[in-house]
């Protein structure tokens, strides 16, 4: 462990380590990533995208003459996850974007992975090949059949050593149990299940039975003109496999308990902070609408991120979070044209870091935001191409709200709204966070020294 | 004002705001109801809502397409109005409303696929 890690001070210093992605003025849709997720020991990054492709990266071996430059995430697999389809009998076009990557924990040689799009999640397995039989009796070295005539002799095939293959194969596929678009998936702490959750409903599944999955939550009203709110988000708590969180879109967070009942309709914990009437606006239940929510790793608090803030709140006391951030506050002057331009709408995700003192977001102007919640501290970065020196320390941001700008500083109206961070990952236990700015996966980790 | 945590000089512009007794918010809505005199008025569910649930309709029928085309002619048929989603009543959805779907089987550039 180095030291003084998980504590953002000013002696933490952020640099850049490396960009993955085409430097290129137009982006093609599929290029977008949609999701970036490190697996359990921060070996593995995976990303998805609008495409509906996986690329996993793999962190190479720190070599000795290297001391101050650590492991480096190189391309370890990449494939097709999902196609674009179209339900004929809804009339429905389901994209093929990546929603959400879960891993697995690894339980034996192979890596294994959930992915999803709107409609169906699949088990994906990445295996290594290392090794091929040769010596076939029937089949030439090509793989052709041999004349029968010719056999004269019987072999043994043996295996030799081949180079390095890395496979990925499709082992589940879990399909036509959401009408609704799913928005999450999480990997129960038993390992035996995972749950989908979609707009409406959410789903327990066992990794091994395609063909079934019970219901445990289910908010769609009798009547859909009654329909008040969705579910935004919803995760397991990482070590107690009967409890679960999900989020609404009017600033919610319910927690259940899969021990009380079959259906989950009623909750164990009702999180709600409440409103001032005065403050109230036409925009506020759009604004307090939870784009993500995310356990500690602790299992004791859970993080919320809703359009303008970060919450963090204690799971014994449902009245009120106990922690705020505000992560563009500025912007509460722009809503009527982020409302125009559909931004409000716009689903920031949050993390944790390994120890769970420091909180990250993203913004816009591929601007991403630290709060470290012991010294309460926060920082802006910028995930830029200029910054993108190896091992160039990234320099603090600042945004300006009238007045006098300073030098340095960046203009509310200056802001690139099209340059959303929504998507970030924090390695489990070290320093190196993955940020996806559009078509670019940026990896950052803090200065060795 | 400074120091490593500082962001925002936020500061400046709340306490003028405190003084007129204005949340920002409450002006940009006294704004957007002045572009959209009848936003929030629509009884029945919420208009958001129902919009998240129905990404991904694509309604056509191929008989009133063909009828349509047949009854036109020579005339331009009515292209989509600003709300392409809700392709209903009186407009026949086009092909050249749809948006073009590319088959990505091509490799993820961040895995060194090829920059087209």
């Amino acid at each position: 462990m180095i030291p003084g890690i998980g504590v953002l001070t000013q002696n933490t210093l952020w640099c850049f380590s490396q960009m993955k992605g085409a430097i290129e003025t137009g982006v093609t849709e599929a290029d977008i990533i949609s999701t970036v997720e490190f697996n359990h020991t921060g070996e593995l990054l995976a990303t998805g995208d609008k495409g509906g492709r996986v690329v996993i990266f793999q962190r190479e071996q720190e070599s000795k003459n290297q001391v101050h430059r650590r492991g480096e995430y190189n391309v370890y697999s990449t494939f097709q996850s999902h196609e674009p389809e179209f339900d004929y009998l809804k009339s429905l076009e389901i994209e093929e974007k990546i929603n959400k990557i879960r891993w697995l924990p690894q339980q034996n040689a192979a890596y294994f992975l959930l992915s999803t799009n709107d409609k169906t999640v699949k088990l994906w397995k990445v295996s290594e090949r290392d090794k091929r039989p040769e010596g076939y009796n029937l089949k030439d070295e090509e793989g052709r059949l041999r004349d029968p005539a010719t056999i004269t002799t019987l072999r043994v095939p043996v295996l030799r050593p081949m180079d390095l293959m890395v496979e990925a194969t499709p082992r589940r596929v879990f399909a036509n149990a959401h009408t609704y678009h799913i928005n999450s998936i999480s990997v129960n702490s038993d390992y035996e299940t995972y749950m989908s959750a979609d707009d409406l409903r959410i789903n327990l599944w066992n990794f091994e039975i395609t063909n079934q999955s019970f219901n445990i939550v289910d908010i769609k009203p009798a009547n859909m003109e009654e329909l008040t709110e969705v579910i935004t988000a919803a995760e397991f708590h990482p070590h107690h496999c009967n409890t679960f969180v999900y989020s609404s879109s009017k600033g919610t967070i319910r927690l259940c308990d899969m021990r009380a009942s079959a259906l989950c309709d009623r909750h164990t914990k009702f999180f709600e902070e409440p409103e001032d009437p005065s403050n109230r606006s036409f925009f506020s239940e759009i604004i307090s609408s939870i784009s993500d929510v995310k356990f500690s790793h602790s299992g004791r608090y859970i993080m919320t991120r809703d359009y303008l803030t970060v919450k963090v709140w204690d799971l014994n006391m449902e009245n009120r979070p106990i922690e705020t951030y505000q992560v563009h506050d500025y912007l509460r002057s722009k809503l009527c044209s982020l409302y125009e331009n559909d931004c409000i709408f716009d689903k920031f995700e949050c993390v944790w870091n390994g120890s769970d003192s420091v909180i990250m977001t993203g913004s816009y102007n591929n601007f991403f935001r630290m709060f470290d919640r012991n010294t309460k501290r926060d920082v802006t970065l910028e995930a830029s191409r200029e910054n993108s020196k190896p091992r160039a320390i990234l320099k603090p941001r600042k945004v300006c709200v009238g007045g006098k700008r300073r030098k340095d500083e960046i203009s509310v109206d200056s802001l690139d709204f099209s340059k959303k961070i929504l998507h970030t990952a924090w390695h489990p236990s070290e320093n190196i966070i993955a940020v996806a700015a559009t078509n670019n996966l940026y990896i950052f980790q803090d200065k060795v020294n | 004002a400074g120091g490593p945590g500082c962001v925002v000089c936020y500061w400046l512009l709340g306490d003028t705001q405190e003084k007129e007794g204005i949340l920002p918010e409450r002006a940009e809505e006294a704004k957007l109801k002045a572009k959209y005199p009848s936003l929030g008025q629509k009884p029945g569910g919420s208009d958001f809502l129902m919009k998240r649930l129905q990404k991904g309709q694509k309604y056509f029928d191929s008989g009133d397409y063909n009828m349509a085309k047949a009854k036109m002619k020579n005339k331009q048929l009515p292209s989509a109005g600003p709300d392409k989603n809700l392709v209903t009543g009186d407009h026949i959805p086009t092909p050249q409303d749809l948006p073009q779907r590319k088959s990505s089987l091509v490799t993820s550039k961040l895995a060194g696929g090829q920059v087209e």
